[in-house]
């Protein structure tokens, strides 16, 4: 028989304390009956002997002391399916698109158990998304996260749809799945979302979990998990290769913070809870790939810099968790270079296990190498013109300044819907490199050089 | 474990559970709840004790059981504990899966060693011999190259060997029994919080040999010494430590991975075991603990594993090995001491980080240095932390904390990392104090003149960077052609003595003889260039010189030292030929 309780003393923002209940285990999953017979649901912060602490996913808007308050001993779970492809869901799970309940082949807690380091597999299957400025210069890998750093009115939504739509492992007719995850963005960029996905297809082959702007912020808080639950379920029990998009995780970090606010504890910086670290981790870390086992989850979760600053503490703390990031600037979006990626701030750390030769080509890391140190050299010297000129620039300088731009107008930009292969990434690279003498690429071993230096001048 | 009294769970809030009715002292080891989930006691109030649980805790009731094993957390000490990887509180992660699955589930305690592993022991000492703490009784051959030394525990009051065995035990087996009736095993145990005792610490006097020429050349740390790796996310810090456990001349690595990337970890455990020690051909792994603790593992797991892995060390070098510590990242660490403190709602200093932050780093990095053992044997730890300030500020709290403690300081900087220089680490803003120490030992093992090239370098990096503020408003054309010369020589330090591949099999390593070549070419080009200069020589000519690029590729060459010879010659008859006039 399990009891209701009727003894809240108290509601505070998302927060509901409640009273003389017998015990209550830590984390477990509440559901709480309102006057109107309506159902919210919440999960325990904090248990005593004296009171409990229940933080409410729908907000506690409509709460009062007269609530029934249901314990359910178990913590919150996942009903995982491999109908939930093609399905639209609200941010905690419940069907959004007005079909049936998903029937559950397995429940599966949303909180998941950390993988053990010594079942990892090192990833290293190269993920070809068609987009230069990954393949080239920041190459994904299937079990990486790879986050976008972008900025607000910055096209990171597109950019992620592109990769969604194009990304795939050369050769392989594997089983591949999208999981996407919006976290409080706009109806509106949903709707962009949720278009292209019909457009193209790829609806079949997604599981979409949807906390819009204006759903309770609390629910935030277990979106990406119960789409990272319905990923590994995916992965792991069927086998797939599973791409999960996150969008915003700002908002998801502001939702952590109103929850710390709540529970007045001690901030750390600019208000963030100090663990933010630990539950960014709890997300970040669950991608990847396990020996032994077929599937894999890879990563791209969106966040938008507030004030386009890279070292505010959400972009900096999930920077030091996910295996590189991959910046959209502002100054090439004003430029008009879609897709506006600056390679100089991005980076993949795991690149050099998913290239090379056998994977990609034997020539990509200095290739890649070489485009970072003269397009750096390039931006520099921009900086140096603007005070002394063009003229007082030596000859080698006024070759790399013009190899700068070569590069945003070749290598970075490209079509919307411009699927470049690794050969043609490549192809551009190099013809880029041909603006500069051969002598100038000490990156390059001389016999790439040799076999891939195209004899005729870029135009 | 013993049991020393019961009390039951009052509260539950996230790793931090508070029980009543349980008799408990500062930091001993608890089982919390049916399942027996461990824990440590870090604040008593009252009838209360405050615990920071290792595990998960979702589930947790009021009212579940606790019980108190009386003991502090501690490590395992004996063979097999070389090759290992283990968790923030030294359960095996390989019996960890074998026994709960690919993902860590709870309440499943591990021994840190085997029980069942046989080891052939042989006593050094013999019935009669009196024995004291830390003294020598018998070695163990654990890998190739490393001979473990069974040794009296420090706690152990020592006397007279009453029986003593040789032959094959586990670590579990007596092997050896002193007259007052104490017991000897191949293993013992040891509360990670406490420093192992020494006789004596004593000033480092040589350097760490780590194979990259940025830190062997510029900023060298001494074997015994302190070491800080800051750096902002992406400017390689784990790249950095991983190539000093790779190369660096220690005779042991213990690696802690404290609250960092799992996909990182899986890399070291597959690459570790291929890779071959430059120095005795074997796997790396057989000089290697590996300690890894996640970022998503339990924070207070995290917490302790730095104890875990200094304790480690510590042990071997008390048999007088020189041990590399690597620590990444102590931000990690500085962090789940932040978040267990605010759970604790203590009075937060800086940033929130707890009060006593400082000197809890402090005694971390004192834990390391060189000393000699309490058998008479030297031994050292070099303790090398990389520190991630939040979004790369060096003035954050774990970064100055840090500082005021370390000897040397190698910066990472992103504007570098940008452009590609790796190692990334900025030679204006680095700094090593053991210079001075450690002169002499160049002299005598690389060469006479290796300072002065040194010195040199650092001068010529030095000046580019005063120079480049004057090219930042007049453009490099409008200096002083020697100056012009100086801009190339400090280039070419950059970009072929400073830079290095370590990706690159050949360059990912490279030995001092290659280092004092290297930088001997550079130099040589700069002394001839200039005296050409002054002969009237064009400057364009100069730096336009073919053998000079060559000699920043041969470096990625196995048969480095016969094409360098070949290169020198070239540079030589193209400085001729320019002097002659026939450019």
């Amino acid at each position: 028989m399990v009891k209701e309780y009727k003894t809240i003393t108290q509601v505070a923002g998302p927060l509901i304390f409640v009273e003389k209940t017998e015990p209550v285990g830590y984390g477990e999953f509440v559901s709480i009956r309102l006057a109107d017979g309506s159902i919210k649901r919440g999960e325990v912060l904090d248990t005593s002997e004296d009171v409990v602490v229940v933080q409410v996913y729908e907000g506690t808007g409509g709460l009062n002391k007269d609530c029934a308050v249901t314990f359910t001993g178990e913590s919150l779970k996942l009903p995982a399916s491999i109908d939930l492809l093609g399905r639209i869901l609200s941010g905690s799970g419940q069907p959004r698109d007005g079909g049936p309940q998903i029937i559950p082949e397995k429940m599966m807690d949303i909180y998941g158990a950390s993988m053990n380091p010594y079942s990892r597999a090192q990833p290293n299957e190269f993920i070809q998304t068609g987009i230069s400025t990954i393949d080239g210069t920041n190459t994904l890998v299937r079990g990486q996260k790879l986050p976008i750093f972008s900025g607000a009115g910055l096209p990171h939504m597109e950019i992620a749809l592109q990769i969604a739509r194009q990304a795939q492992v050369p050769g392989s007719s594997e089983k591949f799945a999208v999981v996407f995850a919006a976290m409080g963005i706009t109806n509106e960029e949903a709707q962009y979302a949720m278009e292209d996905f019909e457009k193209t297809g790829a609806l079949e082959r997604a599981v979409v979990f949807l906390n819009l702007a204006d759903d309770p912020a609390v629910e935030r808080l277990i979106t990406p998990k119960m789409a990272l639950t319905a990923a590994e379920y995916l992965a792991y029990e069927h086998d797939m290769h599973v791409l999960v998009i996150l969008t915003d995780v700002t908002n998801y970090c502001e939702a952590l913070r109103q929850m710390g606010a709540a529970r007045e504890e001690v901030p750390a910086r600019r208000g963030y809870p100090g663990y933010m670290y630990t539950d960014l981790a709890s997300i970040y870390e669950r991608a990847g790939v396990i020996k032994g086992n077929k599937g894999s989850v890879t990563q791209i979760p969106i966040l938008t810099m507030p004030g386009d600053d890279i070292t505010h503490p959400i972009p900096d703390l999930s920077g030091y968790i996910t295996e590189g990031q991959i910046v959209v600037s502002r100054e090439l979006h004003r430029k008009g270079i879609y897709p506006p990626i600056n390679v100089l701030p991005s980076l993949s750390r795991l690149m050099g296990s998913g290239i090379g030769n056998g994977k990609t080509r034997e020539d990509h890391k200095a290739v890649s190498d070489q485009l970072y140190a003269g397009y750096a050299e390039g931006r520099d010297l921009r900086g140096l013109v603007a005070i002394v000129g063009k003229d007082a620039l030596s000859e080698r300088d006024k070759k790399i300044l013009e190899f700068a731009d070569l590069f945003e107008d070749k290598f970075t930009r490209q079509g919307r819907s411009e699927n470049r292969s690794i050969e043609d990434t490549l192809a551009v690279g190099w013809n880029i490199l041909s603006s500069l003498p051969k002598t100038y690429l000490g990156r390059i071993d001389n016999k790439y050089i040799d076999k891939y230096y195209p004899e005729k001048p870029a135009e | 474990m013993e049991v020393k009294g019961k009390g039951k769970v009052y509260r539950v809030a996230g790793p931090v559970v508070t029980v009543v009715d349980l008799d408990t002292k500062m930091f001993d080891v608890v089982k919390v709840g049916h399942e027996g989930l461990m824990g440590e006691v870090i604040k008593i109030v009252g009838n209360k004790s405050v615990i920071q649980v290792y595990e998960e805790t979702s589930g947790i009731k009021p009212g579940e059981p606790v019980e108190n094993t009386g003991l502090p957390l501690s490590v395992e000490l004996g063979p097999g504990l070389l090759e290992s990887i283990y968790d923030g509180i030294q359960r095996p992660l390989q019996v960890l899966r074998d026994e709960m699955g690919d993902f860590i589930k709870r309440g499943v305690s591990a021994d840190g060693l085997s029980h069942s592993k046989l080891w052939e022991f042989k006593a050094c000492v013999k019935k009669g011999d009196v024995v004291k703490p830390g003294d020598v009784i018998g070695t163990v051959q654990e890998t190739a190259n490393i001979e473990h030394r069974i040794m009296v525990p420090p706690n152990v009051a020592g006397g007279e060997v009453a029986e003593i065995k040789s032959g094959e035990f586990t670590v579990a087996d007596v092997v050896c029994t002193l007259k007052d009736g104490t017991e000897l095993k191949l293993s013992h145990k040891w509360p990670v919080r406490m420093p192992r005792p020494v006789s004596k610490k004593l000033a480092p006097e040589i350097p760490l040999i780590t194979g990259q020429r940025v830190l062997d050349a510029l900023f060298p740390v001494a074997k015994g010494g302190t070491a800080a790796i800051p750096g902002p996310f992406g400017s390689g810090k784990t790249v950095t430590q991983q190539q000093l456990a790779k190369w660096s001349d220690a005779n042991i690595v213990v690696y802690i991975g404290c609250g960092e990337r799992g996909n990182e970890m899986a890399e070291v455990l597959n690459e570790f075991p291929e890779l071959e020690d430059p120095q005795t051909g074997r796997p790396l792994m057989e000089r290697t603990v590996l300690i890894a603790n996640t970022s998503n593992m339990p924070v207070a797991a995290r917490e302790a594993s730095v104890y875990t892995g200094i304790t480690i060390a510590e042990y071997f070098r008390d048999m007088g090995y020189d041990i590399a510590l690597m620590a990444d990242s102590t931000s990690r660490w500085a962090e789940a001491m932040r978040e267990i403190s605010s759970r604790l709602e203590e009075m937060p200093g800086e940033e929130g980080y707890p009060a006593y932050l400082s000197a809890r780093l402090a005694e971390f990095y004192e834990r390391g240095g060189l000393a000699v053992s309490l058998c008479g044997a030297k031994g050292s730890i070099t303790v090398i932390g990389a520190v991630s300030p939040a979004g790369g500020d060096f003035s954050e709290p774990v970064t100055q904390n840090t500082l005021r403690i370390v000897k040397v300081f190698w910066a990472l900087d992103s504007k570098l990392s940008q452009r590609r220089h790796f190692p990334a680490i900025n030679w204006l803003n680095s700094y090593t104090l053991y210079m001075d120490t450690l002169a002499p030992w160049y002299t005598d093992n690389v060469a006479p003149d290796w300072n002065e090239l040194r010195e040199k370098a650092m001068a010529t990096l030095q000046l580019e960077s005063e120079l480049l503020e004057i090219v930042q408003l007049v453009g490099s054309d409008a200096l002083p052609e020697f100056q012009q010369i100086t801009l190339e020589t400090a280039r070419m330090i950059r970009e072929i003595f400073l830079q290095q591949n370590s990706f690159h099999p050949v360059d990912t390593y490279c030995s001092f003889d290659k280092q004092y070549k290297l930088l001997k070419s550079i130099t040589r080009w700069n002394e001839l260039a200039e005296r050409y200069l002054a002969d009237g020589a064009p400057i364009k000519a100069l730096v336009a010189m073919t053998s000079k690029a060559e000699l920043g590729k041969i470096r990625f060459e196995e048969n480095f030292d016969e094409l360098l010879v070949g290169v020198m010659d070239r540079m030589e008859a193209e400085f001729a030929e320019i002097g002659s006039g026939g450019y």
